[in-house]
């Protein structure tokens, strides 16, 4: 359950750029989260709707992008969502794929008043 | 109301912290591993037949221990004569760059150090998310856990560098598959290294031993 540790790291951003533009209120915040990493979106939005209670966040929607995993075949390079983690390249039938996505853990955008 | 485009890491300042960690040891002449599994996995037993595998030379080994609560392993490593400092998170589920930044005082006051061992907490999600500024990250899985493991826990199979399976000595006792167990992890992350290892019968800790003397103590004088 590392998301409320997570999510604390994130709201540290987000206060820092609200500071930055005087922001007084949140409406929302846009994660992205890829499928191959430790983390639970359901745990997410729990962690987040009780860290913003009682404070100029309160009230704001969180907006998780997920990522699903894609990879680029090392061979002839065509580029393709990963259906399983071993899936081959579907036009050369390649198994050397370099992961491109599935792995992000970023901070989007927020949107302010 | 107005979008802010921030697109940033969200551990970004965690990385940060383990860049300027693993250029410390770096300077140092330290290689660090970090070895996460569920708790009961064989971690500390693992580094206790490490450390006697090395024998006397395992003078250039110290280990950096992250439990939740006690100092009990820090103690079973002291025993064996090697330091060892507990870090103890608390709540917290995963030893994260910081908690090892402020332990690199304690790894300097170690003289010849070339292999910290890093214990991370008995977890096998939380603490695959977490750069702590090591080398190479270790992740273990028992036979009595499943050979499926990997594939219900991706993140931690496609992090880590090298697996080892442990306990080999109680696969009669399970339905274990070692070679099934392989291919799933090898499927989360072909470039895995695999070892099987028993603490119990001492199977493969040879092998780990002379992987991580070719790997950690590269040119010391540390050898088995």
């Amino acid at each position: 359950m590392h998301e409320i540790s997570l999510m604390r790291v994130i709201l540290e951003t987000v206060e820092q750029e609200m500071a930055k533009c005087n922001a007084s209120a949140l409406n929302r915040l846009t994660l992205r989260i890829g499928t191959l990493t430790a983390v639970e979106p359901d745990a997410m939005r729990f962690a987040f709707d009780a860290a913003i209670e009682k404070t100029p966040m309160e009230g704001a929607t969180l907006d998780i992008m997920a990522s699903a995993l894609s990879g680029r075949c090392r061979d002839c390079g065509t580029e393709f969502p990963l259906v399983e983690f071993d899936s081959p390249c579907p036009i050369c039938s390649g198994v050397d794929i370099k992961r491109l996505t599935g792995t992000e853990l970023d901070i989007v955008s927020i949107d302010v008043d | 109301m107005h979008e802010i485009n921030i697109e940033e890491k969200v551990l970004h300042k965690n990385d940060e912290i383990a860049v300027g960690t693993r250029a410390a040891f770096r300077k140092m002449g330290i290689f660090a591993i970090n070895m996460v599994s569920s708790p009961g996995s064989g971690k500390t037993s693992i580094i206790e037949e490490t450390v006697k595998r090395f024998g006397p030379k395992a003078d250039g080994i110290a280990v950096i221990e992250g439990d939740q609560e006690t100092e009990l392993d820090k103690e079973r490593l002291l025993k064996c004569g090697i330091p060892a400092h507990q870090i103890t998170t608390g709540r917290a589920c995963h030893l994260d760059a910081e908690m090892i930044c402020s332990a690199l005082e304690w790894v300097m006051e170690q003289r010849n150090l070339k292999l910290l061992i890093i214990e991370n907490v008995g977890n096998m999600v939380c603490p695959a998310e977490y750069d702590l500024g090591e080398e190479m990250m270790v992740a273990v899985l028992s036979v009595a856990e499943g050979d499926d493991k990997p594939l219900k826990y991706p993140a931690l199979f496609n992090a880590a560098d090298v697996l080892i399976i442990n306990k080999t000595d109680l696969v009669p006792q399970t339905n274990f598959d070692i070679e099934r167990a392989k291919e799933n992890a090898l499927k989360i992350n072909p470039g895995l290294k695999v070892f099987t290892t028993s603490c119990t019968t001492g199977e493969g800790i040879d092998e780990w031993c002379a992987f991580l003397a070719g790997l950690a103590i590269k040119g010391t004088e540390v050898k088995i």
